[in-house]
C-alpha cells in the first residue's frame, strides 16, 4: 500500500494524518472511557471556502486535569524515581472532579513542513488563568522538566497554533520522524493505523501520560 | 556583483520601510509628549530588534515599570516573529510611507502575540524557521542543528545586520541550495560563470523538489476597485497562514508562479471558482514589496525573492465572498 510506504521514513501524508487520527481516536476513545476523549476538530472550511485535496483539521482533547496534589508529591519524591512516576489512571482525570487542579488541553495538528503530527497544548488554572511555562514544568515529570531547561529554545516554546492564530505551547518536531521510524520499523503493515498510537507513547511521556495495555496490543 | 550574490536579492536586502513611530498615549507621562520616531526598518528585519533605537528615544517619557516592546498598526498588535517587510506587504493594502505604528512598552498582549524576551526570542524564532526550511528542503534539519555555535551566530548577526555577503558565505555552508534558477542562465549566460567555479558544490547540493513557502491569506470579504478603499485589518483572524511546501513539478514547461499559487490554493483555480468571480478570486499578490508577473519562473521568484529564513512569503489578497471561519 502506498500509504504504508509513506510511513517507512517515519512521515506521514496529511491524508494519511486524518485516517491515523481517526483509528487513534478510536481506540482512545474505547479504552480510556471515563477519560476526556479525543475528537476530530474540521477546519476544511477556515478560508471561507472549502479546501481541496488536503486534510484542513486537527485532533483535539480537552480538559486534561493534572491534580495539584500530584504536582507537591512529585517535588517531595526522590529524584532517582524517574522511570514511572505517574500511573495514567490518577493522572488523567475524568472533568467532574476538576475543582482541584490545572486544566491542559492538547491538540494534535499536521505539520506540513515535518509531515508529522506535532503537539500543541495549552494549560490553565482551575478558575482560568494561563500556566506560564515555569508552572508548566512544575507539572511534568522530572525528566521533561531537565530537558525543558538544558533546551529552553527547542523542546517546548510557544508558537502561533496553526488554526487558532494565538499563542500555544508546542512540543518541537524537527526529530519526530528520526523516532518513528525506529518505532515503526517492526511494523510494516498497517503503519498509518498504528503511527498516533506510536507517536503517543514518546509524546505522552512528556507529560507522564501512558496509553492502556490495551491500545498497544492489536 | 560578487560571490554568488543576485541583483535582486542585494535589492531585497537593502529594503526597508520608513516608520514613523508613536508613543502610546496612554505610556505618555511628559508634556509635551514626546515626537514621533523617524527609522528605517530593514525589510528582512523584525520589529523589536529596533529596541535599541526606540527605547532611548523615549525612555524618558516612560513610566517607571518593566519594558516589553510591541507594536500596534491602527490598534492591530503585530506579530513580532513576522519580519517588517512582510508586515507591512500585508498590512498595507496601499503602501504607506512613512508607516505609522505605535509603539507600547507596557501591557504586553500574551493572549494574541507570543512572548518575546528581546533579541534571544527574534533569534531563536528565525532560527527554528530555518530548521524548518531545511528539514523541507533535505528531509532532515541536521545541517543547521549542526552549525558551529560561531557561524550560528556569525549568521544571526549578518541577518540583523543586512550582511550579504557574511550571509551568503555561512548560509552556502548549509547546503541548502534551493533549485537551479534555469531562468537567469538563459537570459545572462554570463551568469553562468560562478556556478562552473563551484562546480564541485553544485554537484553534492541536493536539488529539491520541495520549496519552503509561507503564504498569508488576506480575505478583504468585499470587492475593491483600487487598493486605497481595503479598510484596515481589524483583527488577525482576517489573515489566515497556510504553510505548505511548493511541490516542484520539474517535467515539461518552466514551472511558473501562477502554476505554485495554484498548487497551495487550488480552490481558486477550480472552473468554478473562476466563473464565481469575474475578474477572480485573487485580487493581489504581493512578494518583497513588489507585484510580479504570474509567468515569472518560479525559481527565479524563489532564489531571488526568499528570505534569510530561505522560506519565500507570498502575501495574497483574496475575495472569497464571505468572512473566514464561516
Amino acid at each position: 500500500m502506498a500509504s504504508d510506504q509513506a510511513t517507512c521514513d517515519g512521515s506521514l501524508s496529511s491524508t494519511d494524518f486524518q485516517n491515523a487520527a481517526n483509528a487513534f481516536a478510536q481506540k482512545w476513545n474505547k479504552f480510556n472511557s471515563g477519560f476526556p476523549e479525543w475528537s476530530w476538530i474540521d477546519c476544511s472550511n477556515r478560508l471561507g471556502f472549502a479546501t481541496h485535496g488536503v486534510t484542513e483539521g486537527y485532533l483535539s482533547l480537552q480538559k486534561v486535569i493534572f491534580p495539584r496534589s500530584m504536582e507537591e508529591e512529585h517535588d517531595k519524591g526522590s529524584s532517582n524515581d524517574q522511570e514511572e512516576p505517574f500511573d495514567t489512571a490518577t493522572l488523567v482525570q475524568s472533568t467532574i472532579d476538576s475543582d482541584n487542579g490545572d486544566r491542559y488541553d492538547f491538540h494534535v495538528v499536521y505539520s506540513s513542513s515535518y509531515r508529522v503530527p506535532v503537539l500543541y497544548f495549552h494549560a490553565q488554572t482551575s478558575d482560568g488563568q494561563p500556566l506560564n511555562i515555569g508552572e508548566i514544568e512544575k507539572n511534568l515529570p522530572s525528566k521533561s522538566s531537565d530537558v525543558l531547561m538544558e533546551s529552553k529554545w527547542t523542546f517546548i516554546t510557544q508558537q502561533e497554533h496553526p488554526y487558532l492564530n494565538r499563542p500555544w505551547y508546542m512540543l518541537h518536531p524537527c526529530g519526530t520522524s528520526e523516532w518513528m521510524k525506529l518505532l515503526l520499523a517492526d511494523h510494516a503493515h498497517n503503519s498509518t493505523d498504528r503511527y498516533l498510537v506510536s507517536w503517543f507513547t514518546v509524546v505522552g511521556q512528556v507529560f507522564g501520560l501512558k496509553l492502556p495495555l490495551e491500545m498497544l496490543k492489536s | 556583483m560578487q560571490g554568488g550574490e543576485k541583483e535582486a536579492q542585494r535589492y531585497v536586502w537593502d529594503g526597508a520601510i520608513p516608520l514613523q513611530v508613536h508613543l502610546h498615549d496612554s505610556e505618555v507621562t511628559t508634556l509635551p509628549p514626546p515626537p514621533p520616531a523617524l527609522i528605517l526598518a530593514p525589510r528582512i528585519g523584525y520589529l523589536p530588534l529596533l529596541s535599541s533605537q526606540l527605547k532611548p528615544f523615549f525612555s524618558g517619557a516612560l513610566p517607571p515599570g518593566v519594558d516589553t516592546i510591541w507594536f500596534d498598526y491602527k490598534g492591530l498588535p503585530l506579530k513580532w516573529y513576522i519580519s517588517t517587510g512582510v508586515l507591512f506587504d500585508l498590512l498595507c493594502a496601499e503602501p504607506e510611507r512613512p508607516w505609522n505604528l505605535t509603539v507600547h512598552f507596557r501591557g504586553y498582549p500574551g493572549n494574541i502575540l507570543i512572548p518575546c524576551d528581546g533579541e534571544d526570542s527574534v533569534k531563536w524564532s528565525y532560527i527554528n524557521s530555518l530548521k524548518e526550511a531545511a528539514y523541507i528542503i533535505h528531509g532532515s534539519s541536521k545541517n543547521v542543528m549542526n552549525m558551529s555555535q560561531p557561524d550560528q551566530v556569525e549568521l544571526w548577526r549578518s541577518v540583523m545586520n543586512g550582511k550579504l555577503e557574511t550571509y551568503n558565505r555561512i548560509s552556502s555552508k548549509l547546503k541548502l541550495g534551493i533549485i537551479e534558477d534555469d531562468f537567469s542562465d538563459k537570459v545572462n549566460p554570463s551568469l553562468k560563470a560562478p556556478h562552473t567555479v563551484n562546480e564541485t558544490e553544485a554537484t553534492t547540493t541536493l536539488k529539491t523538489s520541495r520549496i519552503p513557502v509561507r503564504l498569508y491569506l488576506c480575505n478583504t470579504n468585499q470587492d475593491f476597485e483600487n487598493l486605497e478603499t481595503v479598510p484596515p485589518f481589524e483583527t488577525w483572524d482576517q489573515i489566515s497562514y497556510i504553510n505548505r511546501p511548493v511541490e516542484l513539478n520539474k517535467e515539461g514547461k518552466y514551472f511558473t508562479l501562477y502554476d505554485a499559487i495554484k498548487s497551495i490554493l487550488p480552490e481558486f483555480f477550480h472552473p468554478a471558482a473562476e466563473e464565481e468571480g469575474k475578474d477572480g478570486v485573487i485580487k493581489l499578490v504581493r512578494i518583497q514589496g513588489i507585484e510580479p508577473k504570474m509567468e515569472i519562473p518560479f525559481s527565479w521568484v524563489v532564489n531571488n525573492l526568499m528570505n534569510p529564513d530561505y522560506f519565500l512569503h507570498i502575501c495574497v489578497y483574496i475575495n472569497a465572498g464571505r468572512p473566514m471561519g464561516t
